[in-house]
């Protein structure tokens, strides 16, 4: 069972984090072309034309991969989470099919008009395509992360035992979660730097090559102003994030800081290295080295300076004084929902109404720790502390990063000529992967963090994951790999080869 | 409004949207279909023409297909539980077929594309072969079953080792797929000649029309023939399934216009666009080709859905099979998604807004040299 469950876990984080390399310069491009184009029109001047035309081709190549990984993803909810689909699809599948609704028709209708309309509509109806086709794609980001954000704060649902799943009760506490707001203004906030790092890094390559020096400029003003207002914006839904993770998840928290105990007026750790002999059992230190910037978690996760932060250690075995209980107690009464379950399940189908009665009332009282009754032990709660403490290091430090270096660009390019500084144009040219591995690093922060929850507190993976042999997934997934892998080599080079040929004057759109 | 509407009309209201999607679906298969036609370009341009023709519509049939999956996941998440996740193998295949696709447009003319045109070229034929079998196999299982059982958590098992692949192995699921199949060519010659100004294109465009749908007679009549004769699986008033001859047969009579007045009209409208096709030079076969495949399929889903049938039998248990009643979502969310469906005709009409607008101009060799290419 084990092997099935990791094998379903890495296809799905396969496809996650391949669907992923392509997300974030769709939401981010798409507005970027746009403002292009809305240049263009305005002024009249073609150059903004080829301008807009040539970020649309990179675009468009980029595009096309999106909208294929995320069709898998889209079916693996079905195909490797059979039993999630129908333990949580009354509440999951409502945001899927209004992301298709809303925002895949618009964005596959305008697309076509935003690459083949030039000549076939108005040059304002174009303009409204590009910007049609940047609302859709970012629509879309919305309702998926609407449905992400219950996985990680689910509300506004109740068990029908009858059923056998959790039913939705309240639509709008679903989409207006505030887990699920600031989830998505966080994560397209990221996909707006990382698009703005692609535009700087390639404007910059144009420029240390002495090419196209007319189009580079004018993008690395348009890129480096939509960084910078989007690395700003992503430190405050990012504190935001932070917020609500430490009331909703605490666990995601402590892992994110390698906190094993709790402490008042928590430090956060501003460089450290994990002592990986530490466990929640064994009274290793936590760090072999760390430096620390004192009370900055507890103003973090909960916007006081002295506030107490629970660590891994009082969130599993709790904390008495402090209010918490451990998870022992819970996993306890979650066997007595299981139990109680099983009971009513057995009454009905003897049509035994009165032991079905009784059954449902031992249910309702421990029916909300019904997920903890799959949990063989309290430690398996805790998420693998090192991957989720790095990552989250990694992106706050690429984070900070990014506003040094759209502020430095946007003040060099306004007051001086940027083509003379060729070590900056370096650093701006190979700071593009840094902007997916950032994003790659939030998803592995937000999702192995809830491990081994689905759903937190509410469904584990084991009990999600689909009746099936795990040797079929094996396949699946280094089908999937070896297709993905492919797939990215391909765009690369024909990303790359587009912007030579761009540099020769010879590109085609 | 739709608080009101007992739990049953919900469901029956649901199956149609979800039918009303999947029929779309499968005309604007005619995409899938145009894939496997290129053969009939005698030189490069000519493919471009043909490529680039239903370039501008790949990504709507790709959305249509992801929009049916997720009105099926909200609707009747049971469904998307037992098939996807039981009917593994097939609908991986299914969804490879379809990656290969959604990359192939976009690549196959850039330089340096890593596989070379011809490469991208046979992804879309396995995309326009392969995945239209499969994916009609696998909606054929709607009326000869599939092997799955249900617990009393409506945890699925599924009882095949093929993984739904068993599907592409029986005749009437074959019949099906092959029937639809070269549907999907007769609606690609028919959106071709519409959309592309080529004379000599246009005579071997429908010279092919011609042959597809003799190919696809032997397939139709056999699946016709089975569908209205065969043993079906039927809802009694406790919604006991049980096995009945002419099951299909009774519930498209006792649908009436929406089941056997559908089917007729849906094959009239194909056979009327077949002949403007084939024997006439009009542009226009497009319209009843398209709308006959649209109604047909749609009176196919009405037929299991609402019919007093199930919709997705388990021929291993029959009580484990699937209804709109035992499998939809709950009354809750089936009202919320109903005002939801409100934003379905006005989607309809910015898409045939802009498609209109799109194809004001036709398609030539002219048209190409400074558009877009795929």
């Amino acid at each position: 069972m084990e092997t099935l469950i990791d094998w379903s876990r890495a296809q799905f984080a396969l496809t996650a984090m391949y669907h992923f390399l392509f997300v974030p310069l769709t939401l981010g491009l798409s507005f970027l072309v746009a403002f292009m184009e809305t240049l263009y029109v305005k002024t009249g001047d073609e150059k903004y034309k080829a301008m807009t035309k040539f970020w649309m081709t990179l675009f468009g190549i980029n595009f096309a991969i999106g909208v294929a990984t995320g069709l898998i993803m889209e079916f693996e909810f079905g195909t490797n989470w059979a039993a999630y689909s129908w333990i949580v699809g009354d509440i999951f599948g409502a945001p899927l099919a209004i992301e298709g609704i809303l925002a895949f028709f618009l964005e596959a209708t305008f697309f076509a008009v935003m690459f083949f309309g030039w000549d076939r509509v108005s040059k304002k109806f174009h303009l409204l395509s590009t910007w049609l086709v940047a609302i859709g794609s970012n629509l879309s980001a919305l309702w998926i992360l609407v449905a992400n954000g219950w996985m990680q704060y689910p509300v506004g649902m109740s068990f029908n035992p009858d059923t056998a799943r959790n039913e939705m009760v309240n639509f709008w506490d679903v989409i207006l979660s505030p887990v699920a707001v600031s989830k998505f203004l966080h994560t397209v906030s990221g996909g707006y730097i990382t698009s703005s790092l692609f535009v700087l890094g390639i404007s910059a390559w144009f420029l240390l090559k002495g090419k196209e020096v007319w189009m580079a400029k004018k993008s690395i003003i348009v890129a480096s102003i939509f960084g910078l207002l989007a690395s700003l914006f992503v430190v405050a839904t990012g504190d935001e994030a932070a917020y609500q993770v430490a009331g909703k998840q605490p666990m995601k928290l402590a892992a994110m800081e390698g906190l094993y105990k709790g402490e008042d007026g928590a430090g956060i750790v501003m460089i450290g290295v994990l002592n990986h002999a530490k466990t929640a059992e064994n009274n290793e230190e936590p760090y072999l080295f760390e430096v620390t910037a004192p009370k900055m978690l507890s103003l973090l996760g909960y916007h006081d300076l002295n506030a107490f932060v629970p660590g891994i250690k009082e969130l599993i075995y709790g904390d008495e004084s402090r209010g918490i209980e451990g998870v022992a107690a819970k996993i306890e009464r979650g066997k007595k929902a299981k139990e109680a379950l099983a009971w009513y399940k057995k009454a009905k189908a003897e049509k035994n109404e009165v032991a079905a009665q009784e059954a449902l009332k031992v249910f309702r009282i421990y029916e909300k720790e019904l997920g903890y009754g799959y949990v063989e032990k309290p430690t398996n709660l805790i998420p693998p502390v090192g991957l989720v403490f790095y990552s989250f290091h990694l992106m706050v430090g690429l984070g900070i990063w990014f506003i040094a270096l759209f502020s430095v660009t946007l003040i060099v390019s306004l007051k001086s000529d940027i083509t003379n500084n060729r070590a900056f144009l370096k650093v701006a040219l190979w700071s593009i992967p840094l902007g997916y591995i950032a994003n790659e690093a939030g998803w592995v922060v937000a999702e192995v963090g809830r491990q081994p929850w689905a759903i937190q507190g509410l469904l584990p993976v084991g009990v999600a994951v689909s009746n099936i042999d795990s040797s079929m997934v094996q396949v699946t997934f280094w089908l999937f790999l070896l297709l993905f892998t492919t797939l990215l080599i391909a765009e690369i080079r024909i990303m790359t080869t587009q912007i030579s040929l761009k540099a020769k004057g010879e590109s085609h759109v | 409004m739709f608080e009101s509407w007992s739990y049953e009309s919900l469901q029956a209201y649901w199956w149609i949207i979800v039918s009303v999607v999947g029929a779309l679906f499968v005309f604007m298969m005619f995409v899938q279909g145009g894939q496997t036609m290129l053969g009939i370009a005698k030189d490069e341009n000519e493919k471009t023409l043909l490529i680039n023709a239903l370039g501008k519509k790949w990504e709507l049939t790709f959305t249509t297909l992801v929009l049916f999956g997720g009105a099926l996941f909200a609707a009747f998440p049971l469904f998307y539980a037992v098939s996807f996740g039981g009917a593994y193998a097939v609908w991986m295949a299914i969804l490879f077929s379809f990656t290969l696709q959604a990359v192939s447009y976009e690549y196959r003319k850039k330089e340096n594309n890593f596989f070379g045109s011809k490469v991208y070229e046979i992804f879309l034929f396995i995309n326009g072969t392969v995945g239209t079998i499969l994916i009609i196999a696998a909606i054929a299982t709607f009326f000869s079953g599939s092997l799955f059982s249900l617990n009393g958590y409506n945890i699925s098992t599924w009882k095949s080792p093929f993984r739904g692949l068993e599907a592409a192995f029986v005749p009437f699921n074959l019949s099906m797929a092959f029937a639809v199949f070269f549907l999907t060519r007769i609606n690609a010659a028919a959106y071709f000649v519409s959309h592309i100004e080529h004379t000599e294109l246009d005579t071997r465009i429908r010279k092919s029309a011609m042959k597809s749908t003799l190919l696809s007679l032997p397939f139709l009549l056999f699946f016709l023939v089975n569908l209205l004769t065969m043993h079906g699986f039927v809802l009694d008033a406790q919604r006991i399934v049980y096995l009945q001859p002419y099951a299909y047969l009774n519930a498209l009579l006792s649908l009436g216009i929406l089941g056997i007045g559908l089917l007729g009209l849906g094959t009239v409208l194909i056979v009327v666009g077949i002949y403007l096709l084939v024997f006439t030079k009009s542009k226009k076969a497009v319209f009843a080709t398209g709308l006959g495949t649209t109604f047909t399929t749609l009176a196919l889903l009405f037929t299991v859905g609402i019919g007093g049938t199930v919709y997705y039998p388990s021929v291993y248990d029959l009580q484990s099979s699937l209804t709109i009643f035992n499998s939809s979502g709950s009354r809750y969310t089936l009202v919320v998604m109903s005002y939801v469906s409100f934003l379905v005709p006005f989607v309809l009409g910015y898409i045939v807004y802009v498609w209109k607008l799109m194809d004001s101009k036709k398609l030539s060799l002219d048209s190409i040299k400074n558009e877009h290419l795929y």
